[in-house]
């Protein structure tokens, strides 16, 4: 077998098939009931669903509404439910998918159109963990001063790019809109275990509220979910457990 | 119709526009319009990192950092305006680290540093370590930092707003100034006036003209085309830069820190081919020789894969760990999208349409310019929609996040002395109604021709005709086809008439800038009979300093033709040299 031979995605022969994207509308300018719209698309291995929703919206139905920008899996925009799970509309490559797809909104945010949801809930509850530098005293005259190891400790977290695929999967933010949701305590996270940072207490104090860390009940749809592979429940544990270490 | 009234109105939250609400915020009432959520602007895309001569891991310095800007840009840089970016980047990089930023450190715990395209020691002798860094995600990290601390500072956000019009308005002694703007609420479909005494342009690019691109959808160039259509002019729009290591045949970035960190490029036989072109700093050429080469490895034959239409990007060499930690997001779009995986196998890879240097004129407060002298009191523009111009005819690797920073700054600092030192100007009458009658236009309109179509075929004949190579037979019929799309477009229409989240009406706006500013960019091209930079012309092949030593200035005539003017290099240090790595 030659190299070339071994590099498929690139290389291959791309064959087209017919798939059917199933798509949950709703426009209260319109009408107030929820309509499924099914969709015949044809579409490449390498698409992404990204690219049949915007096929769908340039050649057949122009009202279709969904967010996107980067198309790459870093801003953030295009989270939904691919048939049935949260993932990033860009990131999710039709090669991987069977020939029907069932896509919807995220759960828990109110519905404005189509695949758009109000984000104002999702980013309410990031602001309220302080999601910013806290430190005290004299600043240095250059940069503070922090040890790899350090900055490896809250690496994972920084990489949340609040699309609210995490939060929207989590069944007790299904059941009570209130409560801060994983990505706010990611966001937390990526402050509490940074040696720079002197906010800890202030957050710990918010996470401890009633809607606050001890509502997660380990189920891992948030990290299941995440785009950027952040191990979310492994944070949040990490959480709880400064929480009991303080009360200690 | 609502009108809102602001000291500071900033359009745009990437990386520029919230680095100017930090400035302006806690000392004048702002407001930040958005077409997007903050976070999801496309500084958040940008990997690499953000240069600044620390020398925090061997010697280096501001003034050497000027001269790989000055060179990288094929001398058409304005060298006192990359003198304050090369000088002020060190504070601008110790700023961010005080706001959160999570660099990666070194040993002792500094600011870690690598190696980055065009950045050299000592005037061309060596790649340097410039680049401060935070693994493969250096601009999502700005992104995030900044809005963390317009979080903390309490900046206010109009998200879903697309600006459509600029207002100005006649000064007592006549003088054009900056009123405010009109913008269109994408939940509501209202239109909102904001009278503000600054406004400050953060828009971002317009790299959607062309089909194979690094850009996000929303990278439609808005900002340059609202000032465009207000008569004020646009400068060096010939000049664009096509990043080298797109992914083949998709053009997402793979950041140049991927060679950086020591990558090779291979053609098809595997040879290094950058050694003939650049034999002392090879792969870490400047982005405008790099992507000339590979695009001739390609004409040649030597380019690879089944079509031998892309190189290979070659990291199997480097230990995993080192990817792992340094490169962890570009690897995970290689296997993502293509299936490589880049432990084992190269990863295809071909020039993709990344950043405009031109753009909206500025001197180095940020002040926007209406011809080669005077400024617009009130009007001021950071980042890719502004041509200060720091980048000249091609930009450095990471100098765009640099740029953002300290002219975003200075943006912001400027807009609030303004604004502190004046009145709220009177707005014009019925300020809102070129923006209503474009609206209502394109709801009403019965015409038979689609916004994905008239879109489809400008980014196509752009990438055949004007991409890396150009000449003024390819030149003219982009041009042409440019017109024929503009008439069509007249007779777009569209099928949501609603108001509640119509983003296909705001797609058809968007491609009415797009087409407007590929128009500036071909015309702007066809008139440089040179080859400079990001602009290379197969039938004018040599830099030519006599004739084109000066920067196009391009302005739209009240009938909409073109007039093209030039305005001159600001040069200081620096005598042009010929520019070989």
């Amino acid at each position: 077998m030659t190299a070339v031979a071994e590099r498929p995605a690139a290389v291959e022969a791309p064959k087209a098939r017919t798939v059917e994207v199933r798509i949950r509308r709703y426009n209260p300018e319109i009408s107030d009931e929820v309509r499924w719209v099914t969709y015949q698309v044809q579409a490449y291995p390498t698409d992404r669903v990204l690219n049949l929703l915007t096929k769908i919206k340039d050649e057949q139905d122009g009202t279709l509404t969904f967010r996107r920008s980067c198309a790459h899996g870093v801003c953030g925009s295009d989270a939904m439910r691919i048939n049935g799970v949260n993932r990033l509309a860009c990131k999710v490559l039709m090669k991987d998918m069977p020939a029907k797809l069932t896509i919807e909104p995220i759960k828990g945010l109110p519905v404005e159109k189509d695949l758009v949801v109000d984000m104002e809930p999702f980013f309410e509850a990031y602001r309220a963990v302080k999601p910013f530098l806290i430190t005290g005293g004299n600043p240095p005259t250059k940069e503070w001063l922090q040890s790899q190891a350090d900055r490896d400790r809250y690496d994972d977290t920084t990489k949340c790019i609040l699309c609210a695929a995490c939060t929207t999967s989590c069944p007790v933010f299904w059941t009570d809109g209130s409560y801060f949701g994983p990505a706010a305590i990611v966001n937390a996270h990526r402050f509490i275990f940074d040696s720079r940072d002197q906010g800890a207490e202030e957050r710990l104090e918010i996470l401890n509220d009633r809607e606050g860390v001890w509502r997660c009940r380990t189920t891992f749809n948030c990290t299941e979910a995440c785009p950027r592979g952040i191990e979310i429940t492994k944070a949040i544990k990490e959480v709880k457990q400064a929480l009991l270490f303080r009360r200690v | 119709m609502q009108t809102h009234r602001y000291d500071v109105v900033i359009v745009g939250a990437g990386g520029a526009g919230m680095r100017a609400a930090l400035e302006s915020s806690n000392r004048t009432r702002t407001a930040v319009l958005t077409k997007l959520y903050p976070t999801r602007s496309h500084t958040g895309a940008a990997q690499g990192g953000m240069c600044a001569a620390l020398a925090n891991v061997e010697e280096d310095n501001w003034e050497w950092h000027t001269f790989d800007t000055v060179k990288g840009g094929d001398y058409l840089v304005d060298q006192d305006a990359a003198e304050v970016m090369c000088r002020e980047a060190i504070d601008a990089v110790l700023d961010l680290e005080k706001m959160g930023l999570p660099f990666n450190r070194t040993p002792a715990g500094r600011i870690d540093q690598r190696r980055f395209g065009g950045h050299t020691r000592n005037h061309g002798e060596a790649p340097v370590r410039r680049s401060c860094y935070a693994a493969d995600r250096t601009g999502h990290m700005i992104l995030q930092t900044l809005y963390q601390n317009c979080v903390k500072q309490g900046v206010e956000f109009y998200n879903e707003f697309y600006v459509l019009d600029l207002l100005l308005s006649p000064r007592a002694d006549g003088v054009e100034v900056a009123s405010g703007v009109v913008a269109y609420e994408l939940a509501t479909g209202e239109i909102h006036v904001f009278q503000a005494k600054s406004v400050v342009l953060a828009t971002g690019g317009f790299g959607k003209v062309f089909k194979t691109t690094s850009n996000a959808h929303t990278l439609t160039g808005d900002g340059m085309g609202v000032v465009w259509r207000k008569g004020l002019p646009l400068e060096d729009m010939e000049f664009f830069q096509f990043h080298p290591t797109g992914l083949a045949g998709l053009g997402i970035l793979l950041s140049e820190a991927a060679r950086g960190e020591g990558a090779i490029l291979r053609n098809s036989e595997g040879e290094r081919f950058m050694e003939r072109y650049a034999p002392t700093i090879k792969d870490l050429a400047p982005r405008d020789i790099v992507a000339r080469s590979m695009a001739n490895e390609v004409r040649e034959g030597r380019g690879a894969g089944p079509h031998k239409d892309y190189v290979l990007l070659d990291l199997t060499h480097l230990p995993r760990e080192q990817i792992d930690a340094k490169l962890p997001d570009i690897t995970e779009f290689a296997r993502t999208y293509l299936g490589v995986e880049p432990y084992t196998e190269p990863v295809p890879v071909y020039p993709t349409a990344h950043y405009a240097m031109g753009g909206v004129p500025t001197n180095v407060e940020a002040e926007v310019l209406r011809n080669n002298t005077d400024v617009v009191p009130g009007l001021y523009a950071a980042g890719e929609v502004a041509c200060v111009s720091v980048h000249g005819s091609n930009r450095l690797g990471t100098n765009s996040l640099l740029d953002i920073n300290v002219f975003g700054r200075r943006a912001g600092i400027a807009a609030a002395d303004h604004a502190l030192g004046v009145e709220l100007p009177e707005l014009p009458a019925a300020a809102e109604q070129q923006v209503a009658t474009m609206v209502r236009r394109l709801l009403t309109s019965t015409g038979t021709e689609r916004v994905a179509v008239i879109r489809g075929e400008l980014q196509n004949t752009m990438d055949r005709n004007a991409q890396v190579f150009r000449t003024e037979e390819s030149l003219a019929e982009v041009q042409a086809d440019i017109a024929k799309l503009k008439e069509r477009y007249a007779e777009v229409a569209i099928s949501d008439k609603g108001r509640r989240y119509n983003s296909e009406l705001l797609e058809a706006v968007e491609l009415g800038f797009l087409l407007d500013l590929a128009e500036v960019l071909v015309v702007s091209a066809r008139n440089r009979k040179e080859s400079r930079g990001g602009h290379a012309r197969e039938d004018y092949l040599e830099r030519d300093d006599e004739n084109y030593m000066k920067h196009t200035m391009a302005y739209r005539q009240a009938d909409g033709s073109i007039a093209l003017d030039w305005k001159p290099v600001v040069q200081t240090r620096y005598q042009p040299m010929a520019r070989k790595y």
